[in-house]
């Protein structure tokens, strides 16, 4: 069993959590991802890891309740615990001295651009960093994305924080200033994420982008996560979960992102009725 | 004199059949198929073996079971003892009765099916088992400890013989094993209603009794490597990682939604359970018509899975024709009772879809088999301008595996061919890495859970001399 040994509220419905499984820390790079899995009767959820502590020996992962699984592994409090935890899985980020680089995270991408960042940073990297959020409220980790960074910029989608708009509204103002940006690393969802390569394909700065498809395994057995990136279909559990952003077609990834929407639907509709019924 | 006219008269009788649910119930639910023998249909089936004194339905067993000494214990109506004879060469039979494709192995060697019908020894072999599991004893004595530590990757059928026979010789024994529980394929590949699931981890909690310790959610070549293990004070490692790699067909449409590769269906299915959503928290979705690519024991299994699951009507898609079909006649069988439709002569060129992405239909092409090639088998040739489109919802590629790179590529030093297969010793299935062994499907290709599970014994002899002479 993994522990939850933390909990913190980030923002309403959005949860931190410092998970005990010393093995996965020992060995976790940014940009890898971990499956948990509750219990006995729960599906398998790809998390992308927000930090982790090599010495405690945790992972910290950091969900947001947007559906049936989510709901319950936000609602975990300390000292519940994951019947299964496994990873670190997927190839880790390239980490190098690229010169002064910029990290998009929009909304719960937040959390997954933090160790990367962080380790660009620590290459000697000039990291700008854009946070996006639709509200203030909303905006997650500010301050460790502050020390993970050289510059943040931040940007709300009502004009509540920062410049008013998307991400893509900051990157613009940071392009503005003249930086020489030589890489992007651009995380969140998938609408975020092609609208970002969409602006940055013209200027011609490399982007990357972290896929965050349905899967279920993670290691590379099924083929659920696959997704076409240059016209050649990857599995992003092994090929990835980044790719070169200018190379994947979002389209395609969006659409499989609806395989399940009923189902989906009619797990989490249970899940509220059990709640109203006072059966949990 | 007496004996040959005891012999005539066995020939005479026929096997006995065992009862199964009728097609039109069973092919609605998941629950088991065949449904055993009982206890006088298993003294009777087994009354029916010569108990050679030769047997040769041993040499056709790839673990060499003691088939006329567990028999005759059936026979004998000492059921519990049957199961322990059983024990002896094999640590999963009441998997390998429910799996294993007698018919090409013990049973085609039984001298009684020359002329007559040969004896049921796979379904003798499950009802023994099945017996031994009821009464929960297990009979086992710990031999003394050697000192030596094994680690085994991956819990599928090679991993799980060889860790028996390495437990048995007095070896301590860790698998690790990607998924949340052990047994490889016998848990997310062949379904439930073929090999109940609760049986394979019955089978695998008597190997923990032995000794044999399991880690779950171990993803060797992330979480650890072959070198750490042996650098960590392992012995020995034994990779038994199986053909866990889908393959598809590369044709246009293929990642429209609708389009699962078999391991995906099935695991989604068997594995977590998606035919107990929503409680079980996992989907698994199916239209109303499903075509299956293939003609392995994985098509028929996902062919018979979307039918249980509620589609009305299942295609079996395959280019060449009915004999050449690589599944198992009873399985074939099975699935044409339950309505299972083939189209054969058959192969998908395309899959079209709708504007939200979802499979709408396939384009096919028909067949017909040219001449014999080189290795005797006739090549399907598609004929021009036959193309026609089938109305379909979903689409699941069953045409094949490979192995997953996962342990290779992060093994250096380990030789592979051009396929990504491992390359080991004939005899002893040693790699070209001193010390780590391979066998099953990671060496093979994609075969048979029997086939593995010899190749998980045989690891085992080779792994046990290699430590004897460190």
């Amino acid at each position: 069993m993994y522990h939850v040994v933390k909990k913190r509220l980030l923002a309403t419905g959005i949860a931190l959590l410092d998970v005990n499984a010393p093995a996965v820390a020992a060995k976790v790079e940014p940009g890898q991802f971990v499956i948990v899995r509750v219990d006995e009767q729960s599906e398998r959820i790809p998390l992308t890891v927000m930090d982790f502590d090599r010495e405690k020996g945790t992972i910290t992962i950091v969900v947001q309740d947007v559906g049936y699984s989510s709901a319950i592994i936000t609602g975990m409090n300390e000292g519940d615990a994951f019947q299964d935890f496994v990873g670190p899985l997927g190839v880790e980020s390239e980490i190098e001295n690229y010169g002064t680089v910029v990290c998009i995270g929009g909304g719960l991408g937040i959390a997954p651009i933090h160790p990367i960042a962080r380790a660009l940073k620590d290459a000697g990297n000039h990291v700008i960093s854009v946070l996006g959020a639709r509200s203030a409220d909303l905006l997650i980790l500010e301050d460790e994305m502050a020390a993970a960074s050289s510059e943040v910029v931040i940007a709300t989608n009502d004009g509540s924080k920062g410049v008013k708009g998307f991400v893509t509204d900051g990157l613009a103002q940071v392009l503005a200033q003249g930086h020489q940006v030589k890489a992007i690393w651009a995380i969140g969802p998938m609408i975020m994420m092609k609208a970002v390569v969409d602006y940055t394909r013209s200027l011609g700065i490399k982007t990357i982008v972290s896929m965050n498809p349905i899967m279920v395994d993670g290691t590379g057995m099924c083929g659920a996560c696959r997704i076409s990136v240059g016209n050649e279909t990857k599995f992003a559990c092994v090929d990835g979960p980044e790719f070169d952003g200018h190379l994947v077609d979002f389209d395609l990834a969006m659409k499989r992102l609806a395989f399940y929407k009923d189902e989906e639907n009619r797990a989490k509709a249970r899940l509220e009725c059990n709640h109203e019924g006072g059966h949990h | 004199m007496a004996e040959n006219v005891e012999s005539t008269k066995k020939i005479k009788i026929p096997r006995h059949e065992m009862p199964c649910q009728e097609p039109e119930v069973r092919a609605r639910n998941f629950e088991e198929v065949a449904l055993g023998y009982t206890e006088e249909t298993a003294v009777e089936e087994a009354k029916r073996c010569l108990q050679c004194k030769n047997p040769k339905c041993v040499s056709g067993c790839p673990v060499e079971v003691l088939i006329p000494e567990f028999i005759k214990k059936v026979a004998e109506g000492d059921f519990q003892e049957a199961g322990n004879v059983l024990k002896i060469k094999n640590s999963l039979p009441a998997v390998c009765g429910r799996v294993c494709p007698q018919e090409n192995q013990c049973e085609s060697k039984c001298i009684l099916g020359i002329k007559g019908e040969s004896v049921a020894i796979g379904r003798l072999e499950r009802f023994a088992a099945d017996f031994g599991m009821k009464t929960g004893k297990s009979e086992y004595e710990k031999p003394a400890p050697s000192g030596k530590r094994v680690a085994i990757i991956g819990a599928g059928p090679a991993g799980l013989a060889c860790a028996g026979d390495l437990a048995k010789a007095g070896h301590a024994v860790t698998v690790l094993e990607a998924l949340h529980v052990a047994g490889g394929v016998l848990m997310y590949g062949i379904p439930q209603f073929r090999l109940p699931k609760e049986i394979v981890q019955t089978e695998i909690e008597n190997l923990k009794t032995m000794g044999v310790e399991i880690l779950t959610n171990q993803v060797v070549g992330k979480i650890t490597s072959v070198d750490e293990l042996m650098e960590n004070g392992y012995d020995a490692v034994f990779i038994g990682t199986g053909a866990g790699l889908p393959y598809f067909m590369d044709i246009p449409g293929e990642n429209l939604n609708g389009v699962y590769s078999a391991n995906e269906f099935l695991t989604r299915t068997n594995l977590m359970k998606g035919y107990k959503f929503p409680d079980y928290a996992t989907p698994v979705k199916v239209g109303k018509n499903v075509a299956v690519l293939g003609a392995g024991n994985v098509a028929m299994d996902s062919a018979r899975t979307a039918l249980r699951l509620g589609a009305e009507n299942v295609y079996i898609i395959y280019r060449r024709s009915r004999d050449e079909m690589p599944a198992r006649k009873e399985e074939l069988e099975h699935a044409e009772e339950e309505g299972i439709q083939f189209r054969l002569l058959t192969n998908p060129v395309a899959i079209e879809g709708d504007e939200r992405g979802w499979v709408k239909s396939l384009t096919c092409l028909r067949y017909e088999l040219g001449e014999p090639d080189a290795s005797g088998r006739r090549a399907p040739i598609a004929i021009k301008g036959s193309e026609f489109d089938i109305p379909m919802d979903t689409v699941v590629v069953a045409i094949g595996q490979g192995p997953n790179p996962l342990v290779t590529t992060s093994t250096p030093g380990l030789e592979l061919n051009k396929r990504g297969n491992i390359v080991a010793d004939p005899e002893t299935l040693m790699t070209s890495k001193p010390g780590v062994f391979a066998g099953g499907d990671i060496v093979t290709g994609a075969a048979t859970v029997i086939l593995a599970m010899g190749a998980g014994k045989k690891a085992a002899a080779g792994i046990d001399q290699y430590l004897k002479g460190k």
